[in-house]
């Protein structure tokens, strides 16, 4: 319960969301999932942490190696919910920039 | 594309962050919330009346694909420029209650810009119908790689 109101902060990350689009084609390993990155395993391990408690990512043991897949109901529930509206403000600020970037070469 | 606009609201609470990195000087970016054409052309709204200072209010209006006119107003608390506007939002005529809406712009450099909307709703439960407006309205979501997955796990 304490870790699930972090979970819009899980998926607001650019590595995790790289996480999750990684793990979401296949079941990983933790080093195979790090191995995918530039950063340390460290940090990795700490993002795959995140997104576990927050129950995006689902753990399997498959002999002596941990899997990790993705929780496509837990996915489809956070995304579908704040995605049209993260996309509204995501448009409106796009065309923003793109008037006021005229508006400065104008000048 | 990255997704540049990010948006935080944790579950059960009746607030939500809105925050944008910008490739435009901060006065520029701060210009954009003040001249009601420029507003108009990005919100996608008429400017009824915009009045930038403490005390003052302003009225837009939206006309939806069906020729329906929807308002929208409210009343400016704190006006300081290039930095902060403090603001109620009200949609006209709708059962979502009054927002509070406090707007920082900050410099990163002479030529990129951070914009911070904290939106406090009267309840959690006015705060998730606000948000699910625009999932309700049908309005198109963007296929980038994450929603493209999601899309094929259905």
């Amino acid at each position: 319960m304490e870790t699930r109101r972090d979970i819009f902060q899980a998926i607001a990350d650019p590595t995790r969301r790289a996480i999750l689009t990684l793990v979401a084609l296949q079941a990983m390993t933790p080093g195979a999932i790090a191995g995918s990155f530039d950063s340390s395993r460290q940090t990795i391990s700490k993002h795959i942490q995140i997104l576990t408690e927050c129950r995006l990512l689902e753990q399997e043991l498959s002999g002596r190696e941990i899997y990790y897949h993705i929780n496509a109901k837990k996915m489809k529930e956070v995304a579908d919910f704040i995605e049209p509206f993260r996309k509204l403000w995501d448009d409106r600020f796009n065309k923003l920039e793109s008037i006021m970037k005229k508006y400065k070469s104008k000048k | 594309m990255e997704r540049k606009t990010k948006v935080n609201a944790e579950e059960g609470k009746q607030d939500l962050v809105i925050v944008r990195e910008f490739d435009l000087p901060v006065d520029l970016l701060f210009k954009a919330y003040v001249e009601a054409d420029i507003v108009e052309q990005w919100m996608g709204t008429k400017v009824l009346k915009l009045e930038n200072k403490k005390h003052g209010s302003f009225q837009f209006e939206t006309t939806d694909p069906h020729g329906n006119k929807h308002r929208f107003n409210g009343v400016i608390h704190d006006f300081t420029p290039n930095q902060k506007i403090t603001r109620t939002f009200e949609f006209e005529k709708m059962p979502f209650g009054v927002q509070l809406e406090t707007l920082e712009f900050e410099k990163l450099s002479d030529d990129t810009s951070k914009l911070n909307m904290h939106v406090i709703y009267e309840s959690v439960a006015h705060r998730d119908q606000v948000l699910k407006m625009p999932f309700a309205q049908g309005i198109n979501m963007a296929h980038n790689r994450l929603q493209d997955i999601i899309t094929k796990l259905k």
